[in-house]
């Protein structure tokens, strides 16, 4: 008898405290988690625009151990879908190699997301079939088809990612922020996951809380955020843009706020949400003008003109040259169009002459600080680039999305790999000096480029979001102001050199009343066919409210494709209306498709 | 000495023993209310229409039960004890053509108000007869003749019952063989009979290679014995020994093949699963192997202290088949972990080794006979039925003593234990005609 008992206890010991594997079994038996999802945070523009709400969508879930049909022809009439369609959509939940951790006691999904229209059609048939669950959800509506490439998409959560989470909050069939703002603010605007612990009991029946809820927690909404788009604007410029490949973003100089971010050819972000996803998803990725690329970020381009702006800006910082420095146009160092001869600064800037640049970048790249040519360009270039550095060049623009490229500034060791250490001097890399060559910029450091000019010589990183949540508070990285190695005076003649530019010079036939636009042309000559056009501008002159920069690809000059748009923006943003209607359907009927090189 | 009997019927009884009676009854009480108990409709433990309300009317019958039996001559059991073996056979006969069936066995009779389970009084009857036959002075158990009626005085419940198709119920009439060894059945059989069932059931667990390892070394050991013992006897003793010895490991070996072969290449496919269900719980835990494996799930989440009264998730969503009767363990073992199934089975224990140390102080030999079969018939029921829940016996299914809900269990059980009481009450009186 004690032996026996003996035994029982020692079993009982093994069985209930030293094994753990029955108490997970029991859990898997007794207990349901479920999970209550909370509501996604909303995206609002600057004006208070609602941009991305969430819309209820209905999953049909069946318990297949429940689940019993007496006249499948009916069933799949009132749900619209073919007996085979059917047969195999049970088939392939039943297979747990498909459908892992199937069970039969648990809801597995049969249809998903359905809109409220398809689900109020089938509602009524739900009750005649035993077995079949609703699970409500949401996915995201957008109420412009806009701004796609910003916005982003939210999705179901992939392997890797869900392998690579550190705090194991996701779970397969979770849906993430795939990209954009829905990918950089995902923690503020997931909210935070509510879990109910449901007791049910061998028949699936609900028994209650379990241990009286005290292991519940209740979800919280996630935080709406407010966007420093001006979606008007935005709308404005992606309808500029159609029929061209390209991007425009427009910063509030002061704030660093992005007012417009178009990269073009764009597509309605409703395309990637809800049932349809993967099919659009797949749609978009064939494209061949890509309008899933988001070229203001990962665009990268040589500057062309716009870069002789910064050149300048660094020459005068350098003290290789005054604002009153003059140089003739030679044609034979660079080839140059036809304008009065010689420059200042000044109107080297209103007429983009390029011996004018050629001869202050030569200036600032032989300086004489060592008596050996080639040590002296590598002190002077090294010099050179560093300042280039600080006005935001060849670094990633730490901006609210994820994936934003850095560009190139090339550097000494960038060029003694390709010629060799002190091999190289001015005449190799002369072409820098008007922003071709080894310089690539992706254009939002060209418009942070306006809105510092505008600014005087400092910036606040662009950013998308103004207001996170209740309290309103915003990243600590958007509070900051970088300052450039360029002083402030240094950009006065700069200033009114591009407000020569319109008033006079490249872009002279752009001029709008009462706005004091300063701006810059660019042409940038590139491997892919014809020269894109490039303009960046800020206005008014006087307390700037907007700086804008614009790429359009093989649209020839600056001042006939990329300028008027930047100017009919500036006007829209600005004045709200539009008084040069032939310039607006000039730009809209213009179709530069024709004209881009793609790869079939 | 008579008179005051009749007037203090509890005059001498075993306080110690009542006293595990009332804590079992009691605590099995509280468990079943355990396991009807739904948090999301709070029920009345008192409440008619569920299990604990039921057993309550249970209890409160067995309290009338053991009052009748105290009031009643202690002379009345042993004078009728054969008359009573006789009806309970005639009821049993009866049952497996008038009874209701219930789960495939046909071992219920339906009275109307409440059904009853013949087999659950039979071992009462059974070990009152058992006791008088050989407590008879003229019976020596030693004899063949003796063996063979003591034999058909067992054999004949265990066919009824087995006709009732009531597997579980038959098995605990082997827990008489443990009565009679006390009383002189040559303990070489008992031997044998433990050798020939762990044989048998160790061939089908872990297969014949290991078993004939384990049967060499054995032998090989006990004839190392004798040889080392040899100076003790004689040259042909020793070899008269070694002879026994071998051919005893020559039968063993015999009968490890002999059980593979009938096993594995004789028996049909359903027939040997029946079987092996027996040794691997696990095999099937959706089908056979559902009942064990739950049940094991059951205590297993116990963990040490418990989920806590009416905490139990297992047991009370019924996840537990035929909880509140034979896996009433599993409440136990749920909601008050190792701890409190640690003290059940030692409280267990403890109150068989007291009936075993009453047993044994009765001066009367069918009293003691009686004592010892209360004894076996409990240790039986309390190893199989614990055992059986944590997957160390396979799923016969026999009630808990006490615990158990039900009428029949928990009244043929009162009447059992406290028969003996009455004995043991007047064990000074030596029982006349004997």
């Amino acid at each position: 008898m004690v032996a026996i008992g003996l035994i029982y206890v020692i079993r009982l010991f093994f069985l209930q405290v030293l094994d753990s594997s029955y108490k997970i079994e029991a859990e898997i038996n007794a207990i349901e988690k479920v999970v209550d999802y909370p509501y996604r945070g909303l995206i609002y523009d600057r004006n208070g625009d609602l941009l991305v709400f969430n819309t209820p969508v209905f999953d049909i879930t069946v318990v297949t151990k429940e689940f019993k049909l007496t006249d499948t022809v009916l069933f799949c009439n009132r749900f619209g879908i073919t007996p085979e369609e059917f047969k195999k959509l049970m088939v392939d939940i039943k297979n747990p190699k498909k459908n892992i951790g199937y069970s039969r006691n648990k809801p597995q999904t049969l249809f998903k997301q359905l809109s409220l229209e398809d689900f109020a059609h089938i509602q009524d048939y739900m009750n005649d079939y035993p077995g079949l669950y609703t699970q409500a959800r949401t996915v995201r509506s957008y109420s412009y088809a806009s701004a796609a490439n910003a916005l982003g998409y939210i999705g179901e959560i992939g392997p890797k990612a869900l392998e690579k989470q550190s705090d194991g909050y996701y779970k397969q069939g979770d849906y993430i922020g795939q990209s954009g703002l829905e990918l950089y603010y995902e923690k503020e605007l997931r909210g935070k996951r509510g879990v109910k612990y449901i007791m049910k009991d061998v028949h699936g029946v609900l028994k209650g809380k379990y241990r009286g809820g005290v292991f519940d927690t209740i979800s919280a909404p996630g935080e709406n955020l407010i966007s420093t788009f001006d979606i008007d604007l935005q709308q404005y410029g992606e309808k500029l843009l159609q029929n061209k490949i390209g991007c425009v973003v427009a910063i509030e100089p002061q704030t660093g706020e992005i007012l417009a971010f178009i990269s073009s050819p764009t597509y309605d972000p409703n395309l990637l949400t809800g049932r349809k996803y993967s099919a659009n998803y797949k749609e978009l990725e064939k494209d061949p003008y890509k309008p899933l690329f988001n070229r203001p970020l990962m665009a990268m381009y040589p500057p062309g003109s716009i870069f002789k702006l910064a050149q300048a800006a660094v020459a005068l910082q350098e003290g290789v040259i005054t604002d009153k420095s003059r140089f003739p146009c030679d044609k034979t160092l660079v080839n140059c169009h036809n304008h009065p001869s010689p420059q200042d600064l000044r109107g080297a800037i209103q007429w983009s002459c390029n011996p004018y640049f050629y001869m202050v970048y030569k200036k600032m790249i032989s300086q004489d600080k060592n008596p050996n040519k080639f040590k002296d360009t590598e002190i002077n270039f090294d010099e050179w680039r560093h300042n280039m550095l600080t006005l935001g060049f060849g670094q990633k623009m730490l901006v609210d999305l994820p994936s934003s490229k850095s560009g190139n500034i090339p550097s000494n060791a960038y060029y003694d790999k390709i010629y060799g250490d002190l091999h190289w001097k001015f005449s190799t890399i002369y072409s820098l000096s008007i922003g071709q060559g080894e310089i690539n910029v992706v254009p939002i450091q060209m418009a942070n480029l306006a809105a510092l000019i505008a600014n005087k010589g400092w910036y606040i990183t662009p950013h998308f979001i103004k207001s996170i949540g209740k309290d309103g508070h915003i990243l600590e990285e958007y509070k900051n102001k970088h300052v450039t190695s360029v002083e402030p005076k240094y950009f006065e003649p700069i200033i009114d050199g591009m407000e020569q530019v319109v008033l006079g010079g490249t872009a002279y036939w752009l001029k709008i009343k009462d706005i004091d636009i300063c701006g810059k042309t660019g042409t940038a000559e590139n491997p892919h066919g014809d020269d894109h056009s490039v303009y960046i501008a800020f206005a008014p002159k006087k307390e700037p409210k907007i700086a804008i920069a614009v790429y359009v690809e093989n649209a020839g000059f600056g001042a006939m494709t990329a300028a008027p748009i930047a100017h009919l923006m500036i006007e829209k943003y600005l004045k709200d209306t539009i008084t040069r209607k032939p310039l607006e359907d000039m730009i809209l009927n213009k179709n530069l498709l024709h004209k881009v090189k793609v790869k079939p | 000495m008579r008179s005051d009997d009749k007037i203090n019927i509890t005059n001498n009884l075993d306080w110690i023993a009542v006293g595990f009676y009332i804590l079992f009854v009691f605590l099995g009480w509280l468990n079943i209310y355990a396991v009807v108990y739904d948090p999301e409709a709070v029920s009345n433990i008192f409440d008619f229409s569920i299990n604990s309300g039921k057993q309550l009317m249970w209890i409160g019958g067995a309290f009338l039960l053991i009052v009748a039996i105290l009031v009643i001559d202690y002379k009345f059991y042993s004078t009728f004890s054969y008359i009573f073996y006789v009806l309970s056979m005639l009821i049993l006969l009866a049952t497996i053509f008038i009874g209701t069936e219930v789960n495939g066995s046909r071992s219920w009779l339906d009275l109307g108000i409440v059904r009853v389970q013949p087999a659950e009084f039979a071992k009462f009857t059974t070990a009152l007869a058992l006791a008088r036959f050989l407590g008879n002075i003229n019976t020596n158990i030693q004899r063949l003749d003796t063996m063979l009626k003591a034999a058909i005085l067992l054999g004949i419940p265990c066919a009824l019952i087995l006709l009732q198709n009531e597997t579980g119920g038959m098995l605990v009439f082997s827990a008489f063989i443990l009565v009679m060894y006390r009383e002189g059945l040559p303990g070489t059989l008992l031997l044998i009979g433990v050798f020939v069932t762990l044989l048998f059931v160790l061939t089908l667990a872990v297969g014949v290679k290991p078993i004939l390892i384990g049967l060499g070394i054995l032998f090989g050991l006990i004839i190392a014995y004798f040889l080392i013992n040899r100076l003790r006897m004689t040259r042909k003793q020793l070899l008269n020994r070694l002879s026994i010895i071998l051919l005893i490991f020559a039968m063993s070996v015999g009968f490890v093949f002999g059980v593979h072969k009938i096993f594995f290449e004789i028996l049909q496919e359903h027939q040997r699963n029946r079987i092996m269900v027996l040794f691997d719980t696990e095999l099937d835990i959706r089908d056979v192997g559902y009942h064990v494996h739950q049940s094991k799930i059951a205590i297993g989440s116990g963990d040490f202290f418990g989920k806590g009264f009416l905490e139990g998730t297992q047991t009370k969503f019924d996840f537990v088949p035929e909880q509140s009767t034979d896996f009433i363990f599993c409440t136990i073992g749920e909601e008050h972990g190792w701890f409190g199934s640690t003290i059940l089975i030692i409280l267990y224990v403890l109150f068989m080794m007291r009936l075993v140390f009453l047993a044994e102080r009765q001066k009367d030999s069918f009293s003691r006979i009686y004592g010892y079969s209360v004894a076996s018939i409990i240790l039986f029921h309390f190893m199989v039925n614990i055992g059986m829940t944590i997957g160390l016996f396979p799923v016969i299914g026999i009630p808990l003593p006490f615990f158990s809900y039900g009428g029949s269990s928990l009244w043929s059980f009162t009447i059992l234990l406290f028969v003996f009481l009455k004995l043991d009450s007047h064990r000074g009186q030596v029982l006349a005609g004997h």
